[in-house]
């Protein structure tokens, strides 16, 4: 009964979407009051509808009603009940109800936040929403629907794969998608804009903290992702290049590109029309990487149903939305005309170098991930592009941005002079060159590179922001009084280009990881990264719904205890890897096979400065939300140009 | 910049985006009527002879070289296989129900272990007319082995015609393996 409600509740959201996307798109035209009202209202209702299918699918995977197909196929009764929770969508059909569910939030969160917002903007903002809405609900309604019933039910379910068994799974696909699907809302601002044919200073503003949410969770998604890849997978890595990571970071790369040039839409009039193509192609990119992924296009490690059948429903809904799109940005964005001027060193132009090669960046990794299908189309061979590629084009285009990041920040508007911008950073600077020397006198040229350029962002970054606050040139007190009074907006910046600066520490840390492979009896003992490793006992444990072997491994002091755990439901075998972290460097131990001459084989790694790699995401998220919390973007900030309602259509 | 050449850069994204479209849907249909596999692992010996070899026997029995591939007197198969890999065991059923069916099958065990290999070869029963040790991997290089367990299928003149990565399932069998044999024999 329940699964059938559920059914009947998205059939309901899928209707009002639609009237949510009519009456918000046409309701302004009108010059009708209630036509204006009408959007939010829909906008919430729509959300409270596909609140409740997905209760419903939740209700069914909790109580583990196997007559759901879904719950039957990807749940067991021996399941954790927080597995049985988060396993709804840990599989293709409730992963598209919870995106859906995410998009209807997006609508709901501009219904309640957006009063400040002219009302004509937000209900063609909310119309926007509301036919993407309906377009991805009715896919999930009519060929991937996660209610249909199975009969006879088994007695028991087929059981989650064991890989998605793990607390990662819990948090990383709803952040992941909020970040995704956020970017929904910037693109309805940049479709509601071009339809208005206006974009000013008040735009910027009022489309960048959307932006910004979403790029926290976007930032936050892609950490946890390749946190829980590190821990779970057993592989010692962190990032594979493989098309599903790198339908996430192409996203995130054009919504960095998308909120750095916001900034310049909102301070200098200029870069309009790139700002709504950013914000089109962002949407469109976390659109085709959910969708073209999933189906079956991309050859990818992660296991997705391939279904074409689903395929062309997708390339149909796609087609509309970005196709339909560009070709309004392709009529409408002519007109869009830039209003200030600036010099070829200035804030903004260090902006738009940032712009064009995280572009650059990104059409690289597009690139790579769509030439396999694409070159088998058009030259019938067939190739995989790996991880080699992107190590060699993605590495040299890094580095102008980790240059540009740490003096961007301190340029002028319109114009500036480089020279003093350099000369306030000699420390960074000297900083870098020595880190870089260190290390390439003992031959690591690349982890020097690396850990030179990620040195320089951070104490540039520190450096820029002691100097505003004046530290050490005024009293302690005084500074952190300045602190309080210094733009969040700033202070946020601030802390985005640490956290990246971190990250790229973390990077070039790992890249002199070390790595062994032996077997050992328990009691013996073998040397890596400095320590002495000692197998001292393997024994058996019990676990829910599987049984695992563990050792017991004592390293400086500590002992690790990697498992292998065998699920008798799938026949399948984990590696639970053992890690030890102080922060600054990762032991890492896979108890990988038992081999049948007795003892165990197992793989240990060092990895240097690893846990600064998603400590640097978070503190990027982390510096995002403190930019959301600046004053100009709580306090809903009056437009420069005040125009008389209704001379907007 | 004049006012056309204006609209016609504006309208750049969205030709590139048709395009794309244009390409997705050509490859879906493709797709669909199985004219392309993304998942597909592509061999570099489809339409060639084996790269020369030599490799000593496993197990008590004979080993073979490339020249002994060189022309088969009916179409066989060549199996990579180890004694420590799971999908090994699960596919030696289905081996042992070819090599009952009459097909001519030659096993090469991958940087396996003597005593590891009789042991397997007692368990999951022997489904190989001759068995090579290929013990430090060398062999398995030049073949582009991706992983055990892959199975070659050699006409009778010697030229692969079909390489299979994974265990043989009966959809496989059915699917592409029959097809050949219909076809080569």
């Amino acid at each position: 009964m329940i699964p059938e409600l559920g059914h009947f509740v998205l059939a309901c959201a899928v209707a009002l979407a639609c009237a949510q996307g009519v009456v918000g798109l046409f309701g302004p035209s009108l010059r009708d009051p209630r036509a204006l009202a009408a959007a939010p209202v829909l906008a919430l209702s729509h959300f409270a509808a596909a609140v409740l299918a997905m209760l419903a699918l939740i209700w069914a995977g909790v109580v583990s009603d196997f007559t759901v197909e879904n719950i039957a196929d990807f749940s067991s009764s021996a399941v954790p009940l927080l597995y049985r929770i988060t396993g709804v969508w840990g599989n293709h059909d409730g992963s598209i109800l919870l995106w859906c569910v995410i998009l209807s939030l997006c609508g709901a969160t501009v219904a309640l936040f957006g009063g400040n917002l002219p009302a004509s903007l937000r209900s063609r903002v909310l119309g926007v929403l509301g036919l993407v809405s309906a377009g991805f609900l009715l896919f999930t309604i009519a060929v991937s629907d996660p209610f249909t019933r199975l009969w006879p039910p088994p007695t028991d379910g087929a059981g989650i794969n064991p890989i998605l068994q793990d607390p990662g799974l819990a948090f990383h696909p709803p952040v992941l998608y909020t970040g995704y699907v956020g970017f929904s809302v910037a693109f309805a601002f940049a479709i509601a804009a071009l339809i208005e044919g206006r974009i000013d200073a008040a735009w910027g503003r009022w489309v960048r903290p959307w932006a910004l949410l979403s790029w926290c969770f976007l930032t936050g998604g892609i950490a946890l992702g390749s946190w829980w890849s590190y821990y779970t997978l057993g592989w010692g890595g962190y990032w594979f290049w493989d098309p599903v990571e790198n339908a996430a970071l192409l996203p995130w790369l054009t919504g960095t590109a998308l909120l750095h040039c916001a900034i310049v839409v909102e301070k200098r009039e200029s870069l309009k029309a790139w700002t709504v193509l950013l914000a089109i192609a962002t949407f469109s990119l976390s659109l085709s990487g959910t969708f073209l992924v999933r189906s079956g296009i991309l050859n990818s490690v992660h296991s997705f149903a391939a279904a074409p059948d689903q395929g062309l429903f997708i390339l149909v809904l796609l087609g509309l939305t970005i196709g339909g799109s560009l070709l309004l940005f392709a009529i409408r964005a002519p007109v869009l005309a830039a209003a200030g001027i600036y010099a070829p060193i200035s804030r903004e132009s260090a902006l738009v170098l940032n712009n064009i090669f995280l572009c650059a960046i990104a059409a690289v990794v597009f690139t790579g991930t769509l030439y396999p299908p694409f070159a088998n189309l058009l030259f019938g061979i067939q190739l995989s592009v790996g991880a080699p590629f992107y190590n060699q084009t993605v590495l040299p285009l890094t580095a102008p941005i980790i240059l540009a990041m740490g003096c961007g920040p301190l340029l002028a508007w319109k114009r500036a002079d480089l020279l003093p911008a350099l000369q306030r950073l000699w420390l960074a600077g000297g900083a870098a060159l020595l880190v870089f020397l260190a290390l390439s006198a003992t031959r690591h040229v690349i982890a020097g590179l690396g850990l030179a350029g990620g040195a320089w962002v951070v104490l540039a970054a520190l450096i820029d922001l002691a100097d505003r606050l004046r530290l050490f040139r005024v009293p302690l007190g005084n500074s952190l009084a300045r602190l309080g009074t210094l733009p969040r907006a700033a202070l946020g910046a601030a802390l985005g280009h640490i956290g990246f600066g971190v990250s790229v520490l973390g990077i070039a840390g790992m890249t002199l990881a070390s790595q062994t492979v032996v077997v050992l009896q328990p009691g013996q003992s073998t040397q890596l990264g400095g320590y002495t490793w000692t197998l001292q006992d393997i024994h058996d444990a019990p676990g829910p719904n599987y049984t695992q072997r563990v050792a017991d491994i004592t390293v400086n002091g500590l002992t690790l205890h990697p498992s292998r755990r065998f699920f008798a439901a799938q026949h399948v075998t984990t590696n639970d890897a053992a890690i030890h972290t102080n922060g600054f460097q990762d032991i890492y131990a896979v108890f990988a096979d038992e081999p049948a001459s007795g003892g165990a084989e197992l793989r240990l790694n060092n990895h240097p400065l690893a846990p600064e790699i998603w400590f640097g995401g978070l503190i990027m998220a982390l510096g995002g939300f403190v930019s959301l919390s600046d004053r100009r973007l709580r306090v809903g900030a009056p437009s420069r140009k005040r125009k008389p309602e209704g001379a907007v259509a | 910049m004049s006012p056309w050449r204006r609209r016609l850069l504006f309208g750049i994204p969205l030709a590139l985006a048709a395009a794309g479209g244009e390409a997705f849907y050509v490859i879906l249909r493709r797709m669909q009527s199985n004219d392309y596999d993304p998942h597909a692992l592509p061999s570099q010996l489809i339409g060639k002879r084996p790269p020369a070899f030599s490799l000593s026997g496993a197990g008590g029995m004979q080993g073979f070289a490339n020249t002994d591939l060189a022309a088969p007197p009916k179409p066989m198969l060549v199996n990579w296989f180890a004694s420590w890999c799971v999908p090994c065991r699960e596919e030696a059923p289905m081996l042992a129900k070819l090599a009952a069916s009459g097909l001519t099958i030659w096993g090469i065990a991958y940087e396996d272990d003597a005593q590891a290999l009789a042991q397997f070869l007692t368990q999951n029963g022997n489904p190989y007319q001759r068995l090579a040790a290929d013990a430090d991997g060398t062999t398995a290089i030049n073949w582009g082995v991706y992983g055990v367990p892959e199975t070659y299928f050699i006409d009778k003149a010697g030229i692969v015609r079909w390489r299979y990565a994974g265990a043989l399932t009966d959809e496989v069998v059915a699917t592409q393996l029959n097809p050949l044999l219909a076809k080569y024999s």
